[in-house]
């Protein structure tokens, strides 16, 4: 049975108010049966320096993807990782992490692909709670561990292949990445390591929207008018649209499918995870180079 | 000379193989916590120290290299990042005492080989890969100069 919603006003303007619990609800109802925390981190250290009481770890490379496939694991593989983190198909999941909530967005984009039904993020991610001087500890909790089934992995509603892309062309695409990358000065976030694509730049008519505009200054989400400015007027994205949005390996585009699924509402919004180290080195795909978003090709 | 590895690097090479590969995040944080501070003439002077763009948080590196050729690794990362911060204590701790030719003798691929590939992602690695060429091209600039 899900744990009730958190009745913050400042989420009642988001379209989907459920997917965010403040830090204030978190602490509440830490240990409240049905609950269970997750911090899933860009620092994969940074859970055992100290944590939310309770959280469990749950690490995107290690956990959620699969060691040989470049995909995520299935339905299998979910089971019993979730299974061992104490969580079953009904639990009340908070996921919280690093970097603006960078990779908790990532992970719970994933749990979506399994159909987990109740999952939501902490607003402000790590920084707020820290900077807010919660409790943190360094105790590894041991979940008792329960069942949880095997669900078929569903890709086809929120997660774009290279195909569904190019298929995509003229319609709206978001590329989340840093400036430097969307213009093709360099295939890599600044200060990130190389992660290979043989070309820099993007996929044609993509606007580029670097993912952590979407956050406050105290790391939780931008209001509603803000994001609104941001993706509607900035982006040119309207109600009904059908979106993509990829970045470089697709874990900062799961940032900005969050916002414009849950936040802003838009009802068709795909991440395309493989995305520019995809992109960048397929044969026969289309890039644009410069900062201008350039035309489809009318031929392929 | 077959193999060039200083005792310190093959020393820590050892700790983290002998452990299961949950406990090597253990001794990374171990390392993390360990990083000296900054020597006074860096902490007030970050223009000297070289960021490491390729690491996944900022992480800044300054080499001196003495009088009688022993190379001194000074770097800084923030408490927000122990993994970056554990990689470059490693090197920290790993090089020290050695002479520019030993240092410049360490094989690129150490970082590989200390067993934290599965623990922590090749992706992450690589920022010690970084870290480690960076400090070799150092040296090289200092013993040239």
């Amino acid at each position: 049975m899900a744990v009730e919603l958190d009745p913050a006003p400042q989420l009642a303007q988001f379209a989907h108010p459920e997917r965010l619990v403040t830090t204030e609800w978190l602490q509440e109802h830490l240990g409240t049966p049905g609950l269970v925390v997750v911090e899933s981190d860009e620092d994969v250290l940074l859970y055992e320096t100290g944590h939310i009481p309770g959280a469990v770890k749950i690490d995107w490379h290690t956990d959620l993807n699969d060691p040989v496939q470049r995909d995520y694991i299935d339905g299998q593989g979910f089971s019993e990782l979730l299974g061992s983190r104490g969580i079953s198909r009904d639990t009340t999941v908070v996921i919280y992490g690093d970097k603006n909530n960078w990779w908790a967005a990532y992970a719970l984009w994933v749990f979506s692909l399994f159909g987990h039904e109740d999952v939501r993020l902490l607003d402000g991610g790590r920084a707020k709670w820290e900077a807010e001087g919660r409790p943190y500890t360094t105790e590894v909790p041991t979940p008792a561990p329960v069942d949880y089934p095997v669900v078929e992995r569903d890709d086809s509603g929120i997660r774009a292949y290279k195909d569904d892309v190019l298929a995509h062309l003229g319609n709206p695409l978001v590329d989340v990445r840093s400036p430097e990358e969307y213009s093709g000065e360099r295939t890599t976030a600044p200060a990130y390591p190389e992660e290979g694509a043989l070309r820099a730049g993007h996929i044609p008519s993509a606007q580029n929207v670097p993912w952590a505009k979407a956050v406050a200054d105290d790391g939780t989400f931008r209001a509603v008018a803000e994001l609104d400015e941001i993706y509607r007027t900035g982006a040119g994205l309207n109600e009904g649209d059908d979106i993509v949005a990829y970045c470089r390996i697709g874990e900062r585009s799961s940032h900005t499918w969050f916002v414009l699924k849950h936040l802003l509402g838009f009802e068709k919004v795909r991440n395309y995870d493989g995305s520019w180290t995809e992109w960048g080195s397929a044969v026969r795909v289309p890039i644009v180079k410069g900062v201008e978003p350039g035309e489809v090709p009318s031929s392929k | 000379m077959t193999d060039p590895l200083p005792a310190q690097l093959a020393a820590i090479r050892e700790e983290f193989l002998s452990l299961e590969v949950r406990d090597r995040l253990q001794l990374l944080l171990e390392f993390a916590n360990e990083l000296p501070e900054l020597p006074g003439r860096y902490a007030e002077h970050p223009d000297l120290l070289e960021r490491v763009e390729e690491c996944q948080s900022p992480v800044f590196i300054f080499v001196e290299v003495d009088d009688n050729r022993i190379v001194h690794l000074f770097a800084t990362a923030p408490r927000e990042a122990p993994t970056t911060r554990g990689f470059a204590s490693i090197l920290v701790q790993g090089l020290a005492g050695l002479s520019a030719e030993q240092v410049l003798a360490v094989p690129d691929d150490y970082p590989d080989t200390i067993g934290l590939t599965q623990a922590v992602s090749p992706l992450r690695i690589r920022g010690m890969t970084a870290l480690l060429g960076r400090t070799k091209r150092q040296v090289r600039e200092k013993i040239d100069a």
